[in-house]
């Protein structure tokens, strides 16, 4: 799903930086948000709603909507539209509310 | 708590001209925008602007952006810019909240200036959750700012220029746009834009309309369906097009959060996308030292957010007894500037929302 | 309809031509922006002063085609990709169409030539890609195609 050539913008080369989505070992790369790499990597659904469990992914892409809520390093409610990717985040969906530890 | 002399929540168009004039005015600022990069909007329009030379006509939306960023980096330490930091709350006592990667503070200001934009509006239909139903701008931002594509085949929903500029980005970036629906009888942005994407294959379709978002776990299909005058969906008419991106674009509403919170006063004006501050001449909120300015108080255009910037930052120095140098002339060409602006056809939505502004307030 | 679909029908488009044909023998640019939008770059980036639209950027821009040489400055610099530059010859017709697509075809290619509906209406031959730093990422191709398109003909698209 990343542009390869684009005839405006330019996307330099970027380092990889590998992440866990629901315990499965994905590749972002630096500068992506967390909903960005998993969009890469082809994942759209990102959590579910609260009652009806339906599925749910981000709609606003800057922070507005918290449709893109998820788990990240055991946190719930991390806003993944705009949260940076970092090396080795352990990244879940999340149903409901999600659990504050 | 960490002080700063004026505040801005924003580094949109209208957030960096209103610190440029307060540089310009002997200020400190202390910028602050929840994105890592400032810009607001312009960080991803690869179009030309229209306007004239004066609202940098022509020019790439990125390259403003990067003209109004270098505009205040030249002053060095009298300005701060605090990136990825989202403002939480707003308090009469010009205090304001923040966090940062989890971490909570509070800075004070003498000037406090709001100018955190608009967020996009959503379309009641079925499914309308699936993940694959994104807002325009969402497509726009994962495309121009992280390089990715959001699906292979697009419906777009809504055909003013944002409609009409994303779905020719999206073709930019190697996306197929299937269609276009728009749910009036008539294209509502400027013509220019739809010849561009209808001359490169996008079907245009007037008085249509999304029924519903199929799939399951994501979108999958579209169905769509033909609305009558008073735009309610004709039985019958539905066809359905195999698709897994629906991208909205049914216009924008300010970003009123924190003018309720802080106990400004707020109006409704439909024309100018809903909530909105009262402000008064100075472009002051009706609480004390709080100033608004750009798409948070109506809707408009980047044009217009960099003049009502300028003048914001103006108004809010000289406020703190910080005249600006050209004041009076600078004020006087800004207002000007932005009659100009608001003067065409195409703004006249603009000037009635203004108007009932005028009348409320 | 262009309130409708976006298509110029091409009644439309003739209004926007010189009305004598022989002035096409040299390259003019052809500008077609039917609506009032607040817009002026075609006017201030022409270098030989040859449209105008007036203090008021609402209005319609004017060309002066005894002004115009068609250098296509303004193809370039129009935000709404409104302008081409048109010219026929005894051969074919001769078009400079802005093109902001990837992949951008090569000097000797023949491309599928477009109509303002977007449909495939001939080929044409591509005489040259012109794209300089000035042009900030609006390519201009220089097309040849058959005289009988000279009016109909809106864009290429590049033959896979
Ligand atoms: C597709 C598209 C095409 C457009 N084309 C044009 C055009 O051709 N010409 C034109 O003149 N205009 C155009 N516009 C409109 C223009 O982009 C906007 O009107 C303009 O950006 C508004 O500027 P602003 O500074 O008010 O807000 P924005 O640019 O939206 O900036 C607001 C900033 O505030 C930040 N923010 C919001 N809330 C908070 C918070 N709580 N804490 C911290 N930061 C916060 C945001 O991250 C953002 O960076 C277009 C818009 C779109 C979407
Ligand atoms: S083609 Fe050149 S001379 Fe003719 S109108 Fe455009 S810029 Fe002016
Ligand atoms: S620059 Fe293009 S869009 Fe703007 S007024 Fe001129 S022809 Fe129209």
């Amino acid at each position: 799903m990343r542009i390869k050539a684009h005839p405006i913008l330019s996307f330099e080369a970027q380092k990889a930086v590998p992440f866990t989505y629901d315990g499965q070992t994905l590749y972002g790369l630096k500068g992506d948000t967390i909903a960005s790499a998993l969009h890469a990597n082809g994942i759209k659904k990102l959590s579910e709603s609260i009652h009806r469990k339906r599925p749910r992914g981000f709609y606003c892409a800057i922070g507005n909507c918290a449709s893109c809520n998820m788990v990240v390093d055991g946190q719930p409610n991390v806003r993944t539209c705009i949260t940076p990717l970092k090396e080795h985040m352990d990244i879940r969906s999340q149903q409901g509310k999600g659990q504050v530890k | 708590m960490k002080q700063c002399e004026s505040i801005i929540i924003g580094g949109g168009p209208a957030g960096l001209r209103a610190a440029k004039a307060l540089l310009e005015s002997g200020a400190r600022v202390c910028l602050i925008d929840r994105n890592a990069s400032m810009g607001g909007q312009l960080i991803k329009q690869t179009h030309m602007f229209f306007g004239s030379e004066k609202q940098h006509a022509s020019t790439r939306g990125i390259s403003i952006q990067h003209k109004l960023l270098s505009d205040v980096m030249r002053y060095g330490s009298r300005i701060e810019i605090l990136s990825e930091t989202h403002v939480v709350g707003v308090y009469q006592d010009k205090v304001i909240a923040c966090m940062k990667d989890d971490r909570f503070f509070k800075m004070r200001g003498e000037a406090i200036i709001i100018a955190t934009g608009a967020s996009e509006k959503h379309l009641p239909f079925e499914n309308n959750d699936l993940p694959g139903v994104y807002a325009a701008g969402a497509v726009q931002t994962l495309m121009n700012e992280y390089g990715i594509k959001p699906g292979h085949k697009v419906l777009m929903v809504g055909s003013g220029n944002i409609g009409l500029i994303v779905s020719y980005q999206l073709m930019q970036a190697g996306v197929e746009v299937v269609a276009l629906a728009e749910a009036a009888s008539q294209i509502s942005g400027y013509h220019v834009h739809a010849s561009k994407i209808k001359r490169h294959g996008v079907d245009i379709l007037t008085n249509t309309s999304i029924k519903r978002a199929l799939g399951e776990t994501e979108v999958t299909g579209a169905e769509l369906w033909k609305l009558d005058e008073s735009w309610q969906g004709i039985e019958g008419s539905e066809w359905t097009i195999d698709l897994d991106t629906i991208c909205i674009s049914v216009g924008l509403a300010p970003l009123s959060e924190l003018f309720q919170q802080v106990g400004a006063n707020v109006e409704y004006v439909r024309e100018l996308g809903g909530n909105v501050p009262v402000i008064d001449n100075t472009y002051q909120t009706t609480i004390d030292g709080v100033y608004a300015c750009g798409d948070a108080i109506g809707i408009e255009e980047a044009s217009s957010a960099m003049v009502e910037g300028e003048m914001t930052g103006i108004y809010a120095a000289h406020a703190m007894a910080k005249a600006h140098p050209n004041e009076s002339t600078r004020l006087k060409a800004l207002e000007e500037e932005l009659a100009f602006l608001r003067s065409g056809p195409h703004a006249e939505k603009i000037r009635v929302g203004y108007k009932k502004r005028g009348e409320v307030s | 309809m262009i309130e409708k679909d976006g298509v110029a029908p091409l009644e439309m488009v003739a209004k926007e031509f010189p009305s004598d044909p022989d002035i096409l023998y040299k390259p003019k640019a052809i500008i077609e922006c039917y609506k009032e939008i607040p817009c002026n770059p075609c006017e201030t980036s022409c270098p030989f002063d040859a449209i105008t639209i007036g203090e008021d950027i609402n209005k319609r821009p004017h060309i002066d085609f005894d002004k115009c040489t068609g250098c296509a400055v303004c193809v370039y610099n129009c935000p709404g990709l409104a302008i081409t530059v048109r010219q026929i010859n005894d051969e074919g017709a001769l078009l400079k169409i802005p093109y902001e697509f990837l992949p951008l075809p090569q000097k000797g290619d023949s491309v599928n030539v477009i109509n303002r509906e977007g449909r495939v209406i001939g080929q044409g031959v591509v005489k040259r890609v012109q794209n300089t730093m000035r042009q900030d990422h609006t390519p201009l191709i220089h097309v040849e195609t058959r005289k009988e398109h000279i009016m109909d003909a809106m864009t290429i698209e590049v033959i896979a």
